[in-house]
């Protein structure tokens, strides 16, 4: 039987929604579920982690030098845990991208990134030529299956969950040539980017940082999470991590607002698992129009302004 | 110190993708070809390294085919001092490319290896950090800034969250993100100069790498599409299209 171990992602007090989505992907596997909570006082995150559905235990390793998330020494942890495990998964993020190449090579495996579907034990789809093309990955059954898990493709476990918490012990010590030295977070107080129901992203058409404050006052005003074309974020109205796309974010809300995009095949890879894209643009002929589902063709300018009373 | 960059032939960004009618593949006949996005961004990094005198020499290098050679000489075009081909006649599964280049990182007992944070085709953002561990060294994956001081590298990373630094000490791989540099285009003069700069071609095997490709992939297949939606006139209508369908 699969026994499959998720590695965990959190700030070190909060769980992320991707853990649960991973839980889903695992349940597809079958099998046993445990979580890895590695950091530094986590006894939050571990009690989230064990009340996911589905979950059969939690390992928690607390340490100083796991609470930065450097993938040098949690590498070392997963790789400690590994054995008796027949899968580990971690997110699609950025986390779990630096992270599980690097436990997949120290146990001498290959990697599958970004599952989106599990059609058995060893056999899933993902996407290649960003998401132009899906491909079945067959894995060797006597190797450790490492993943990545394409959050967007799996809806979250519910709660209710009563796993067991295990404390244990962290198996190496601090590798001393990285050192973690800070964190700038692009982000306020908005919805998460990645969890938003509704979404709204602005492009390059914006012009400028300060007319990007015309998608933050809609997206307030709608509760939602704002976004970004790489284009944007290439000109400096917003930070990185608002980037939505082929090497930014993948995402799936609900609702996804297209404004002054031109839809660029990088930035709709980020969007075309959202249930409804609106797009705003003056152009046309813009290749957003080809897989928005109500788009309205005009000067974003007007109307933005003249959504966002019509909706208050 | 010599740096080594990683420079991988893949399908040129702006061509259309089709999936071969029989799953086998992607249409590659008569397709344009180029140096992955990201390796061009890892190459301008180790150049602008060398020139600003941190670094002694730029190696760039690929596992393929003779067709890659194309992509080294363009390498070698934009200003690296020599290329290694590492020949094998089918692409290499991520942790077979990170074997081969440990062993090449090895021999030429690199100070610090630079790579593009995925290839363009695969997409498995994987190598660099498969890399990293082979080597046994620490990883700066994602780079936005790279700087390069008394032996370690301070490198802003783009994570989720927003910008994290960390620094690593040297030797590293350093992967690259899309907002660290600029490349430089090439000139003619230095395309006609490349052609005299050495290109090496060493078999996999004789740097003592096997291919493990033990992923079997197969069955392309095309993306569900979506469906082209309806276009409203203004924004009343947009907004009553949105509360009919109940999504605001």
């Amino acid at each position: 039987m699969n026994k499959i171990l998720i590695i965990a992602e959190h700030d070190g007090k909060t769980l992320s929604p991707s853990t649960a989505k991973c839980v889903s992907c695992a349940a597809a596997f079958g099998g046993d579920i445990d979580i890895a909570v590695l950091g530094q006082g986590t006894g939050d995150v571990a009690a989230q982690a064990a009340s996911i559905a589905g979950v059969h235990a939690v390992i928690q390793i607390d340490a100083a030098h796991l609470e930065a998330p450097l993938s040098v020494n949690h590498a070392n942890e997963i790789v400690a845990l590994a054995s008796g495990y027949s899968h580990l998964l971690g997110p699609s993020s950025t986390y779990g991208k630096d992270l599980m190449p690097r436990v997949a090579a120290l146990l001498g495996a290959n990697q599958v990134s970004d599952i989106m579907e599990v059609m058995g034990p060893y056999q899933m789809k993902r996407p290649v030529y960003a998401g132009n093309a899906i491909v079945n990955v067959t894995a060797p059954e006597d190797v450790t299956l490492v993943g990545t898990v394409r959050v967007a493709s799996w809806p979250a476990a519910s709660e209710g969950g009563g796993a067991e918490i295990r404390q244990a012990e962290p198996a190496a010590g601090p590798c001393t040539d990285s050192a973690w030295i800070g964190l700038e977070s692009g982000g306020g107080e908005r919805p998460d980017l990645q969890t938003a129901g509704i979404v709204v992203s602005g492009g390059r058409a914006l012009g400028s940082k300060e007319n990007f404050e015309l998608i933050y006052a809609l997206a307030d005003q709608l509760g939602a999470g704002v976004g970004a074309s790489r284009a944007a974020v290439d000109a400096g109205y917003v930070p990185n991590d608002m980037q939505v796309g082929q090497t930014g974010k993948i995402i799936a809300p609900d609702v996804y607002f297209a404004i002054g995009i031109s839809g660029a095949i990088q930035h709709i890879t980020g969007i075309k698992d959202a249930g409804t894209i609106v797009a705003i643009n003056k152009d046309p002929d813009a290749p957003i129009f080809e897989i928005a589902d109500i788009g309205l063709v005009g000067d974003l300018f007007n109307i933005v302004p003249e959504l966002k009373s019509q909706l208050g | 110190m010599k740096i080594l960059v990683g420079i991988k032939r893949v399908v040129d960004y702006n061509v259309r993708i089709r999936v071969k009618s029989d799953g086998s593949g992607i249409e590659t006949d008569g397709v344009k070809m180029s140096i992955n996005p990201f390796d061009e961004i890892a190459l301008e990094e180790a150049l602008r390294t060398k020139e600003a005198g941190k670094a002694d020499e730029v190696i760039v290098f690929s596992a393929g085919d003779d067709a890659c050679q194309q992509q080294l000489r363009t390498g070698l075009a934009m200003g690296a001092d020599r290329a290694v081909q590492i020949q094998c006649d089918q692409p290499l599964q991520p942790l077979t490319a990170a074997r081969a280049m440990l062993a090449l990182a090895q021999r030429e007992e690199a100070g610090l290896v630079i790579l593009g944070k995925q290839a363009i085709d695969d997409d498995n953002n994987q190598t660099p950090q498969m890399l990293a561990a082979l080597w046994g060294r620490p990883q700066a994956t994602f780079a936005s800034s790279v700087d390069l001081q008394d032996g370690k590298a301070r490198v802003v990373r783009e994570v989720d969250a927003g910008l994290e630094t960390i620094e690593v000490n040297l030797p590293a791989v350093i992967s690259v993100d899309l907002r660290l540099n600029e490349p430089r285009f090439v000139k003619l003069p230095e395309i006609m100069k490349a052609k005299r700069k050495p290109l090496e071609v060493i078999g996999l095997e004789e740097l003592g790498v096997s291919v493990e490709n033990n992923l079997a992939v197969s069955d392309y297949t095309p993306p569900p599409t979506r469906s082209k939606g309806i276009v409203v006139d203004d924004t009343g209508q947009l907004v009553s299209e949105l509360k009919n369908r109940g999504l605001i």
